[in-house]
């Protein structure tokens, strides 16, 4: 792989975590357990989808093809997703929504800090100005994590099951194959691996806090970064692009 | 209220209460929440800003409906930007209801018990993309005549809350024009499409506006409590009128083939409406009424536990702090 | 604290800008003052209106009765020698 070709990879990644999330988190649009948790939600998944919008834009530039942020989004089929597995697992209840924000928010805060320092000017650029939306995303999640472990009986047992079942799918966050062994060597791109004992440590603060157990590492699933996905992807890429595949020949 | 406690002791008291509360209205002063007000006129403003409170919530749904199948990025940000404002719009309404001493957990109660009622518009289905231009088009723009009515209501709270919400609206209704306008000129699919939406949204549209004045039992008090600043087919005029241009300009056509400009009134003059259609979704005889209130009380109860958490862990941390 | 399934109510103020008073711009409801705030900041500054937030318990504000205005505020306007324009100032003399 060229070095092109590795940035064209890696800006796949990091949109394609993006716009899944955002996809995930505008299904809460209408559902929230209150209506101000319900505009909290919302603008994390404007957050996501305007850095979804930078990332695929800059990939399309990488590429140099000619392909918008739009034809990348909506026109690439399940194997070519790179998003972590974590990101498309379907919403479950509150708890799992909170739980999941805070573990991926927790490794963005630390991903995108690094990120800042990229060799490359436009990454840092996107990075300098998402590392504020993540700040607040983290922020929520802790809050939110914090009161559901010491609510009631109920709350406690929702977040504690929530943070089992998503333990498998934390693993994935810390890789780096050859593609960001490369870049990483160049500086372009942060150092995956070295950034989990940091996330760990800010996790455990707040799931201590919260008063759950943290899960043993286990089996941690894998297979995003090569395109091999949940089986909820499908289902998200046939709704998302539904109207662009449905009438190839329209502009909307 | 005290105020329509009809003893003889209070009799006078409360004539002069509400000359004072008629004098402070013919002034044009806004009324705030610890003034002295009839009773009818409390009761008129909660049932009629629940409501419309309601309605910007429930209203989230048929649009919703839409946001993971958005065929852009943009017009996804678009989309969900606008459901977003239009949550913060039902906030702002609950709230300003508050103050009248009701709560919002009161008002969800009585929505769930079919004693507060929500627009009927929303009981109609977004079955297409272009649903999503003609909510925004029509369905907003026949809110935005009402609301822009409504920002020189003579309650302090309420004014407030409508002058922040047409604020945020601007960008609404030329969202959902931009969409129809974009259908229009593309594809034969997409402008079936944009016709399909105009011919199933016209008349729900402008039944918006509520019965003809001479029918409206609310109209009366409200009117000359300044409530309501403009009547139900006076809005309704206002709207059809800059509607019928905008449909003009992007080829769409009105699916009213009496609609005729009026020189004498200035006005368009419309077909019949079918009033019996409005009364029976009302009544709860409409495509999507169930769906709606299902959708509402299962978000309502799935909530619960969340809720109970965040004032469990709140009682908590008090006591904590007592005992420091 | 009244309380409901819908937890407190809170009173938002926004500073618009530096330097700027706070404004009242609407309610929120939250169980705790995080949670206020946040919700605040969600609700009420979506479009850059705000760089700081004030928020109140409903129950912890005071609210001056409208029965008692002509006491609270009538005795206030007629106090004219608090006004600037009230002084006659000798010709020519500036800055003051």
């Amino acid at each position: 792989m060229t070095e092109q070709q590795s940035l064209f990879n890696y800006c796949l990644r990091l949109g394609d975590d993006a716009l899944v999330q955002s996809y995930r988190l505008s299904e809460w649009c209408s559902s929230a357990p209150i209506l101000e948790e319900d505009l909290a939600l919302t603008n994390f998944a404007l957050d996501m989808i305007g850095r979804a919008q930078a990332l695929l834009s800059y990939a399309g530039t990488i590429e140099g093809k000619g392909r918008t942020d739009d034809d990348l989004a909506y026109k690439r089929g399940e194997r070519q997703f790179y998003n972590h597995l974590i990101t498309e697992l379907p919403n479950g209840d509150f708890a799992f929504t909170i739980a999941r924000i805070l573990f991926i928010s927790a490794f963005e805060y630390s991903y995108y800090n690094a990120l800042q320092h990229s060799s490359d000017a436009t990454l840092a650029a996107i990075a300098a100005k998402t590392i504020k939306e993540i700040k607040y995303h983290l922020s929520h999640a802790s809050e939110w994590a914090i009161r559901l472990g010491n609510g009631t009986d109920e709350s406690h047992g929702r977040l504690q099951r929530a943070i089992n079942s998503l333990w498998m799918y934390t693993g994935e966050l810390f890789e780096a194959d050859e593609v960001e062994a490369s870049l990483a060597k160049v500086n372009i791109c942060p150092d995956a691996p070295q950034l989990r004992t940091n996330w760990k440590h800010q996790v455990e603060s707040v799931l201590n806090e919260a008063t759950v157990t943290i899960p043993k590492d286990e089996y941690m699933q894998t297979g995003s970064r090569l395109g091999i996905h949940t089986e909820y992807l499908g289902h998200i890429l046939s709704e998302m692009q539904y109207l662009q595949r449905a009438y190839p020949e329209a502009t909307w | 209220m005290e105020l329509l406690e009809k003893t003889d002791k209070t009799d006078k008291i409360h004539d002069d209460l509400l000359k004072s509360f008629e004098e402070k209205i013919d002034r044009d002063d806004t009324i705030e929440p610890k003034d002295r007000m009839p009773d009818g006129y409390r009761k008129h403003l909660i049932r009629q800003m629940q409501q419309h409170a309601h309605s910007e919530v429930i209203g989230m749904q048929p649009e919703g409906n839409w946001i993971t199948r958005a065929p852009s990025l943009r017009a996804k940000q678009i989309l969900l930007a606008k459901i977003q404002d239009e949550g913060g719009h039902g906030l702002y309404l609950y709230s300003a209801a508050e103050t009248l001493g009701i709560s919002r957990d009161e008002m969800i109660s009585q929505l769930h018990s079919g004693k507060a009622k929500y627009s009927n518009i929303f009981n109609y289905p977004a079955l297409t993309w272009a649903d999503i231009g003609a909510i925004g088009w029509l369905v907003d723009g026949a809110a935005i005549v009402n609301q822009v009515s409504l920002q020189r209501t003579s309650y302090g709270p309420y004014s407030r809350a409508m002058v922040r919400i047409c604020k945020e609206e601007s960008f609404h209704q030329r969202q959902g024009y931009e969409i129809m306008a974009k259908m229009m000129k593309g594809t034969k699919d997409q402008q079936e499409m944009a016709r399909d939406a105009m011919n199933r949204w016209w008349w729900p549209s402008i039944m918006m506006f509520g019965p003809h004045d001479t029918e409206s039992p609310h109209t009366g008090d409200a009117v000359k409590w300044k409530i309501k600043r403009h009547s139900n087919d006076d809005l309704r005029a206002k709207f059809i009128d800059k509607t019928v241009q905008q449909a003009e300009v992007i080829g769409l056509t009105i699916p009213d083939s009496d609609l005729k400009w009026n020189e004498a009134r200035g006005h368009y003059d419309h077909g019949p409406i079918d009033w019996t259609e409005f009364f029976r979704v009302i009544g709860g005889q409409g495509p999507c009424n169930k769906q709606r209130m299902a959708h509402h009380l299962k978000v309502h109860n799935d909530g619960a536990w969340v809720r109970e958490a965040a004032e469990a862990y709140r009682e908590k941390r008090d006591k904590q702090l007592l005992h420091l | 604290m009244a309380t409901d399934s819908q937890l407190a109510t809170w009173e938002v103020f926004i500073q618009s800008k530096p330097g700027a008073n706070y404004i009242h711009a609407g309610s929120v409801h939250a169980s705790d003052k995080q949670m206020a705030l946040q919700n605040a900041r969600d609700t009420y500054t979506r479009r850059g209106e705000g760089t700081s937030i004030w928020a109140v318990p409903t129950s912890e504000i005071a609210a001056s009765n409208p029965d008692d205005n002509d006491m609270f505020f009538d005795p206030a306007n007629d106090k004219m020698y608090r006004m600037p324009t009230f002084y006659v100032m000798p010709e020519g003399a500036k800055a003051i």
